[in-house]
């Protein structure tokens, strides 16, 4: 247990932009889910998060060290959990994501995978310190992270098996990949992945469909160029100061698809307008440069790596979810981190923000 | 971020080996700070696209989206005839609309559909193909006059069948059992052949309902009022959330017709059952207060979706229940072209003085005319009652067949009346250029004593004779028969409709007095000792004319060995007073046999009309019928029917 006064530490600072911009989501939520059955998604959301807020302050109790220690076991389960969720899971849309607990409670094992792979990563780096990685460091990196991600892609669920992406080139390249390597490595994947695509055999055929249609929107209005194109006019249409809260015709007339989950970001947009939405990217911007420098201020290498792999996925998410509402990426159903309803991603975020703040708490340790 | 954070804290280790492998490199978190920077960067470039630069187009997409016109369709003008009393009226109803700006496969959704409204699929199917080409905007009429069933469903199935929209109509209710159905009308759906070959629909969109036939086809323009338009918003599965601003229909303008529902009662009554068309109309103006055809159809049955069955039935009737055989039955009109013929005679001074010995027949160019009484001796004041034949075989001898043909022609034969109903027919008046021109055959002598009886190629309508023998009637003025008053109707309109409806329309033609008097006193004598006597309406002025006319030639019906439908057309053309009559009727009795019978026909309706004047005039009593006064020199085209239904002296 570390001294009562180790809260000091705390990180407050960033807690103070975390909490305001979860306000915000609440907010939001709230505007975006009035009229539909899901109204009062907002006070779960609330619940969400004082849960996850215990969490956090729980998991920051927790030496980190003592994290990476079990974190082979951890990484077991994740792996069993992974392959009971495609047997037994509980299949939504056409895919088995949720494994049912007793209580009514839906646990989606893939969100927390990411969390044990970001401190599995720094696990395995700890070991190969200032050495420089040789091939086969690479592909123990490669497998560590894809076999859970391969996985999570047959649920089917491309974009959170997209969001371990990040953590694997945050490791390598914190790692100590030279450039060679990576250019080699780069090339290879641009030739394997442009052969699965065309086999076709990697990715189901909507999964394609959503890559391509954020490019040409208009070729299929009602298709699934549809939710590209009610995003654009939403974000569009709202201007520079917005339509108000409550007042986004898009986000209100239910145009705007699940406005209160991915799409939160184009709901705010809409009724908050370009002056709203810098602000939430700002602070967004507070927050990362706040994780990076308690990356900085680490004891050690895997403190560091813990943070910097929760940055490469908070950034990875904003990348992939802003972008999808701006019309700059595909369609992959990656949630927005703080901003989008829903539990598993919620707690995942504060969960992580706890290993962050703990790795913080214990920076003076050694 | 606060400066106790980016102080140097005194425990933080200082740079050495040790702290080199133990903690990350600062170039690399610094680049990680710039990939954020870079990626929030680019993040901010794409809403700046879309807020700045494009907002405002995004913004009329945004309206476009949510805001959707919705058509208030104006209520149809109602009828009423000339006492105001109701007709046709209209009922709120609901109609589905089918929308296909917003839809996936429609196809998917087409069982449901089917099966929620009771549609077979391959009827929508058929209207989905019909309405192709239309703009997809455009709402395509799914069913109509939906039932609360069916309403329900639609309200149920919002989420699952976006694109079924309900709209509240206004249908009309016509009379039942197709009570003065030909001259109504009915509406139904613009026909794509009327949009595009006839300027009245230029502006007309599909889809839109306008009248077919009859009143409602000639004043469609009138009827139809204009439809508005309401700016409502709606979610994404066409759900109505609010409204913005709407654009009132105009309801269409009420119309009072010429008819009496009391006559056309009586005309309705005295076609029950026979086919055959009965036209009532007051001379002095061209009203006309009843007109009746039969068989008839339901036009309600047309209002709305016409089901397959009573289309069939209509179209496989050999005695076309859509004809109006008052204005589009042309027929040889038999012996009531006779009065044609006395007027042309007596106008000729041909007729005055014509004795003819009648034997049952008379031969002409070596061939026997027959007559169907041994009359005796016959001058004008007996052939008009008798209806001898043989009389006008050799009256017709004597005028030839130009003579005839010019003073029909100048009654209206071989052109329409210009009656406001669509597709009148004109009939046919032979003559010799008549002949060249449609057989490119000269005229033979011989043809022209088959005309003198109604008999060869001369065809009238009901509506012709009504006009012509009541023209003659009223001293030589003739009007255009007309079933809604002109003044109901704006000027221009009305002289758009007299363009449409062309037709020979008001005339006067010359009569000498002495030859009025001498039709319209035999015409009359023809209800008490002619061929109507048995039609004879006691206290009534009532002259009349009938004819019977053979439907084929003796040869022809010889050959044919009998039939119903050999039996030849009965014809009456009735007035009273004998002289400027306030009403003449026109019967038309298909098979009917004997002009006898349509008489009766007539008498009926004639009676119904003078009965009512006489309530009117709480007057009662039946009177003597006095002989009416002698006319004098100059005829007067006013004159009312008195309680005693006698001319009254001018």
């Amino acid at each position: 247990m570390p001294r009562l006064s180790a809260y000091r530490d705390f990180d407050w600072v960033l807690l103070g932009f975390v909490l305001l911009l979860s306000l915000i989501s609440v907010l939001e939520i709230k505007s975006a889910t009035l009229h539909t059955k899901f109204h009062g998604f907002e006070t779960k959301q609330i619940g969400f998060l004082l849960v996850g807020l215990v969490l956090m302050f729980l998991i920051s109790l927790i030496d980190y060290h003592t994290l990476i220690d079990i974190v082979p076991w951890a990484y077991g389960i994740s792996l069993v959990s992974l392959v009971a969720v495609k047997l037994v899971g509980t299949k939504v849309l056409g895919a088995r994501r949720w494994i049912k607990l007793p209580g009514g409670i839906h646990f989606q094992p893939s969100e927390w995978v990411k969390l044990v792979l970001i401190i599995a990563v720094a696990r395995f780096f700890w070991g190969l310190v200032g050495k420089e990685l040789t091939w086969t460091d690479i592909g123990k990196t490669f497998a560590l992270v894809c076999v859970p991600m391969g996985l999570v892609l047959i649920q089917p669920d491309l974009g959170t098996s997209l969001t371990y992406v990040p953590i694997l080139l945050c490791g390598l390249f914190l790692g100590g990949l030279r450039f060679r390597k990576a250019a080699i490595l780069l090339l290879v994947f641009a030739v394997l992945g442009g052969g699965a695509w065309k086999s076709g055999k990697l990715l189901k055929p909507y999964q394609k469909a959503r890559l391509t249609s954020f490019m040409n929107p208009e070729d299929d209005p009602r298709g699934s160029g549809y939710q590209i194109r009610q995003s654009l006019i939403a974000v569009g249409s709202g201007g520079v100061w917005g339509k108000g809260t409550n007042q986004g015709t898009q986000t209100q007339g239910d145009f705007l698809p699940i406005p209160y989950t991915d799409f939160i970001f184009a709901a705010f947009c809409e009724e908050h307008g370009f002056v709203g939405a810098v602000g939430v990217l700002l602070l967004y911007f507070l927050i990362l440069m706040r994780l990076i420098q308690n990356a900085q201020t680490a004891s050690d290498l895997p403190g560091a790596f813990i943070v910097m792999g929760v940055v490469a996925v908070i950034v990875f998410q904003i990348a992939v979810n802003v972008g999808m509402v701006v019309g700059l990426m595909p369609v992959t159903g990656i949630p927005l981190p703080l901003m989008s309803y829903g539990g598993s991603s919620i707690l995942f975020t504060f969960l992580a923000l706890g290993i962050v703040m703990n790795v913080r708490m214990r920076r003076f340790v050694n | 971020m606060t400066s106790m954070d980016l102080a140097p804290h005194p425990e933080t280790p200082s740079t050495g080996s040790l702290s080199r492998e133990e903690k990350l490199a600062p170039s690399k978190l610094s680049a990680a700070q710039y990939v954020v920077a870079i990626i929030l960067a680019v993040l901010l470039a794409g809403l700046w696209r879309l807020q700045i630069v494009s907002a405002d187009d995004y913004r009329v997409l945004a309206e476009a989206n949510r805001v959707r016109k919705v058509p208030v369709l104006a209520p149809r003008g109602r009828l009423f005839d000339r006492e105001g009393r109701l007709l046709v009226d209209n009922y709120p109803s609901v109609s589905c609309y089918l929308l296909r700006e917003q839809v996936k496969d429609l196809n998917v959704d087409l069982p449901l559909i089917s099966q929620g409204l009771h549609l077979p699929i391959d009827q929508i199917q058929s209207t989905l193909r019909r309405y192709q080409t239309a703009p997809k905007y455009q709402p395509i009429p799914l069913k109509q006059d939906i039932t609360p069933d069916e309403q329900a469903f639609i309200e149920a199935h919002r989420n699952e069948l976006p694109e079924l929209q309900t709209l509240d109509e206004q249908r009309r209710l016509y009379p039942r059992d197709g009570f003065a159905a030909h001259l109504i009308g009915y509406v139904g759906e613009v026909s794509e052949q009327m949009l595009n070959n006839d300027s009245r629909y230029a502006f007309y969109q599909p889809g839109d309902v306008v009248g077919r036939s009859g009143v409602e086809q000639t004043y469609d323009a009138i009827l139809r009022g204009k439809d508005g338009s309401r700016d409502v918003i709606v979610n994404s599965h066409g759900k109505e959330v609010g409204a913005l601003g709407q654009e009132l229909a105009i309801p269409g303008q009420d119309l009072k017709l010429t008819i009496d529902l009391d006559i056309q009662m009586a005309a309705e009554k005295a076609l029950e059952g026979k086919i055959g068309a009965i036209v009532a109309l007051d001379p002095h103006t061209g009203e006309i207060l009843a007109l009746a055809s039969r068989p008839t159809f339901d036009p309600n049955q047309f209002s709305v979706r016409l089901t397959r069955s009573y289309w069939n039935e209509i179209l496989n009737n050999p005695d076309h229940p859509l004809l109006n055989k008052a204005t589009q039955a042309q027929l040889a009109p038999g012996s009531t072209f006779k009065i044609i013929m006395s007027l042309a005679g007596l106008e000729e001074n041909e007729a005055q003085n014509l004795h003819v010995e009648c034997n049952g027949g008379a031969t002409f160019y070596g061939h026997f005319f027959a007559c169907d009484k041994h009359h005796g001796m016959v001058d004008i004041e007996h052939a008009i009652p008798w209806s001898c034949d043989t009389f006008y075989y050799t009256l017709a001898n004597k005028l030839g067949i130009d003579t005839i043909a010019r003073y029909a022609t100048s009654l209206g034969f071989s052109q329409r009346t210009g009656i406001d109903l669509p597709d009148e027919a004109s009939g046919t008046m032979p003559s010799t250029a008549w002949k060249l021109k449609t057989f490119h055959e000269k005229w033979y002598a011989g043809e022209v004593i088959s005309v003198g009886i109604g008999q060869g190629a001369v065809a009238a309508t009901p509506i012709q004779l009504a006009r012509a023998i009541g023209g003659i009637a009223s001293g030589g003025v003739l009007h255009r028969p007309h079933i809604v008053f002109p003044d109901e109707v704006p000027a221009d309109q009305l002289s758009a409709i007299h363009d449409t409806f062309s037709g020979s329309g008001e005339k006067t033609i010359p009569l000498s007095p002495a030859n009025w008097q001498i039709i319209t006193d035999a015409m009359a004598e023809t209800t008490i000792t002619g061929t109507a006597g048995a039609s004879h309406l006691e206290g009534i002025d009532f002259a009349g004319k009938t004819g019977t006319a053979q439907v084929m030639s003796h040869d022809a019906l010889a050959r044919s060995g009998g039939g119903h439908k050999t039996v030849p057309n009965a014809w009456f053309v009735g007035m009273a007073p004998r002289r400027n009559p306030d009403i003449v009727v026109a019967v038309l009795w298909e098979n009917g046999d004997w002009g006898a019978n349509s008489a009766k026909l007539g008498a009926q309706v004639i009676d119904a009309f003078v009965e009512k004047q006489r309530k009117r005039a709480n007057n009662l009593r039946i009177a003597e019928t006095p002989r009416p006064a002698t006319v004098s020199p100059t005829p007067t085209q006013v004159s009312t029917i008195s309680t005693t239904a006698a001319t009254p002296a001018n």
